[in-house]
């Protein structure tokens, strides 16, 4: 029988504490550079916040997983390895890594260390994932987010390694790691700056009746009518227009997060390992609802009892939500 | 007047693989008349985008590729850029078969690089290779040739293709045409026809050059591909040729679009041999019906959507 495991996100020490004690399994966080995938201001962990807050959850029974996910850019290649080899030291439960050189100098440098193969390397079949296993040692993949629940049962059958898949929150419509909107928005990269619509270079600005617009750079995303509440301008997330459209669409998708707490038990029984929650970048109070949450789901079904489902929805992006890629194949 | 140098007289040009969904006898036509008549080195052939695609050219390759090695030019295939179903995964696994032996491909996703460990292929341009450590390991078990993502800057290409040179490898970088930004697994002009990926009735070959969006000021941005989106910006580096030459890039990949290629090909010929500078180049490049503006920005380290000039200012 599989354990399996609530993998939380930790975007400071407070929030690592706070999901520790909701019942988190592990937690995932990262150092405060651009060598992890929510490189933001205010967010993440110095060395010696790392060292202490593996401490405390250790002390508790719990796991750190340590993101060093993005793309070194040629050059710069020194910072990543700092953080492998910082991430060793702290004793990190595991690595979650992304770059073949970077899962190459983990697995070199430090053999015996657990890897994670990050959602940023966008492993989406056996053969892709068997080649992270065969040549780095890696224990356990994240699947990218457009696999249906069918589709990870049989992936499952052919690797070796195990399976985390996403449950909760912010849903990214690219396959992750294989993204560079923003850069062509911004000068900024996902992949080598850990940046996804950076703050930075959002604005929001009053246009005529009241209506606000967010933007990304120079380029409007989205606009709102006086009252509603602006949301955060992602491009794969926002409205555009379109010659066989004769109205502005979502060209991608809505601001929706995944909610997958309907499918967890099919999950479970297609082979999954670990669940993970999104969204490092989350406050304390979503971290502890929504960690709480998906215990007392995931502990119902251990048990063989029928979870009752907290309504998360309040909680999400746009307070809507969707099963995304999972329930079926008509998502794509 | 003082004689243009030439800018990168050993540069190679290569096609990039056709991203959209042209018709096969389309296809046909565009490949016939590139053996005859482009200068180009490589031409890269095969889906890499959408495995729907895949069969309509599929009994014409063998002919095209014949077609294309009579007229001197390497051709090289290119493997699929996502990977999931039975039928992706088996495409993949047939191409990756076929490497070295006198075959060139090019792998776009990891699903192909187990298979084809210890034999000569080459690592295409929708593969996250940022930096030397990848590189250099791709190149350990049997990469001979990198075409780099657009999204790298000039400094990173120069690292790049420095290390490169230092194992015998070639690097390549997109001097022409969209460029891709992300993939995805929902296909993107089903749905904006109200339909989904498995009942998309090939909706994307109305569109030879992209679908357009436009933000809600207006403003022209991305185009979409299936499940593939491109800048709405042409990337042309006719300005930098000099600049990639000097970093020790081996060759200019050229992304395939509607307009007349062989004068495309032909342009940056010229150019890189140092017949006509840029400004003409770019001059001729606009008279051949270029749908969408020229854009540069990634290479100088800005947005992909900007116009650096020369001397390093933005073009509005």
């Amino acid at each position: 029988m599989i354990r399996h495991d609530l993998v939380c996100p930790a975007g400071t020490p407070a929030a690592l504490r706070d999901a520790v004690d909701a019942g988190a399994d592990a937690v995932y966080c990262g150092l405060q550079n651009a060598t992890n995938a929510r490189n933001f201001p205010g967010l993440n962990f110095t060395f010696e916040e790392l060292r202490s807050a593996i401490a405390y959850a250790h002390a508790k029974g719990a796991k750190v997983l340590l993101a060093t996910n993005t793309f070194p850019p040629a050059g710069r290649f020194d910072l990543w390895k700092e953080a492998v080899d910082a991430g060793v030291a702290f004793g990190a439960d595991a690595l979650i890594v992304a770059d073949i050189g970077v899962c190459d100098y983990a697995a070199r440098t430090h053999p015996g260390q657990r890897l994670h193969l990050s959602v940023q390397a966008a492993a989406s079949s056996p053969e892709a994932i068997r080649f992270y296993c065969s040549e780095f040692g890696i224990r356990r993949v994240v699947l990218p987010r457009i696999l249906t629940v069918p589709e990870i049962r049989a992936i499952a059958r052919e690797i070796p390694c195990e399976i985390e898949t996403f449950i909760f929150g912010n849903h990214g419509l690219m396959v992750e790691g294989r993204c560079s909107l923003t850069n062509y928005a911004t000068g900024l990269s996902t992949n080598m700056d850990g940046v996804c619509s950076p703050a930075s270079q959002v604005t929001y600005s009053r246009e005529a009746a009241g209506r606000m617009s967010s933007r990304l750079g120079e380029y409007v995303i989205d606009s709102f009518a006086a009252g509603d509440k602006p949301g955060y301008p992602t491009i794969c997330k926002g409205r555009y227009t379109t010659a066989c459209r004769d109205q502005p669409y979502y060209a991608f998708e809505e601001p929706v997060s995944l909610n997958l707490g309907g499918l967890l038990a099919d999950l479970m029984r297609a082979g999954v390992h670990a669940f993970k929650i999104e969204g490092r970048q989350r406050s304390r109070a979503y971290v502890q609802a929504v960690v709480s949450a998906f215990r007392q789901s995931v502990d119902a079904l251990l048990a063989g009892r029928e979870p009752r489902l907290a309504d998360l929805v309040a909680l999400t992006e746009g307070q809507k939500q969707t099963e995304g890629a999972f329930r079926t194949k008509r998502w794509r | 007047m003082t004689e243009t140098m030439p800018a990168g007289p050993g540069l190679t040009l290569t096609l990039a693989p056709i991203p959209f969904h042209w018709e096969a006898a389309r296809k046909r036509d565009f490949y016939a008349r590139i053996a005859e008549e482009a200068p180009v080195d490589t031409v890269c052939i095969g889906e890499t985008i959408c495995s729907k695609r895949a069969p309509f050219f599929e009994p014409f390759y063998e002919e095209a590729a014949e077609r294309l090695r009579r007229g001197g030019k390497q051709v090289v295939f290119s493997s699929l850029g996502e990977v999931m179903l039975k039928r992706e995964r088996d495409m993949t696994a047939d191409l990756a078969a076929l490497a070295g032996d006198g075959i060139e491909i090019e792998i776009n996703d990891a699903s192909a690089l187990l298979a084809v460990k210890g034999r000569p292929h080459r690592i295409g341009a929708l593969m996250n290779v940022y930096n030397e450590a990848t590189l250099g390991y791709l190149a350990g078990r049997g990469a001979t040739h990198f075409a780099l993502l657009p999204e790298l800057p000039r400094e990173r290409v120069a690292l790049l293709a420095a290390h490169a040179r230092g194992l015998g490898v070639g690097i390549e970088v997109q001097a022409f045409g969209r460029a891709s930004l992300a993939l995805s697994a929902r296909c993107y002009h089903a749905r904006a026809h109200h339909r989904v990926k498995d009942n998309c009735q090939f909706v994307c070959e109305e569109d030879a050059d992209g679908m357009e969006l436009r933000t809600l000021e207006g403003v022209p941005f991305l185009a979409v591909n299936g499940i593939q989106t491109l800048s709405y910006g042409y990337v042309c580096l006719l300005g930098e040729l000099a600049e990639i030459a000097r970093a020790g890039v081996s060759g200019l990949r050229l992304v395939p679009h509607s307009l007349d290629m062989v004068a495309v090909a032909a342009i940056f010929r010229e150019a890189l041999d140092g017949r006509i500078e840029a400004t003409e180049g770019e001059a001729r490049l606009k008279a051949l019906g270029l749908a969408a503006p020229l854009v540069n920005g990634f290479w100088h380290g800005k947005a992909g959507s900007q116009r650096i000039t020369p001397a390093g200012a933005r073009v509005a």
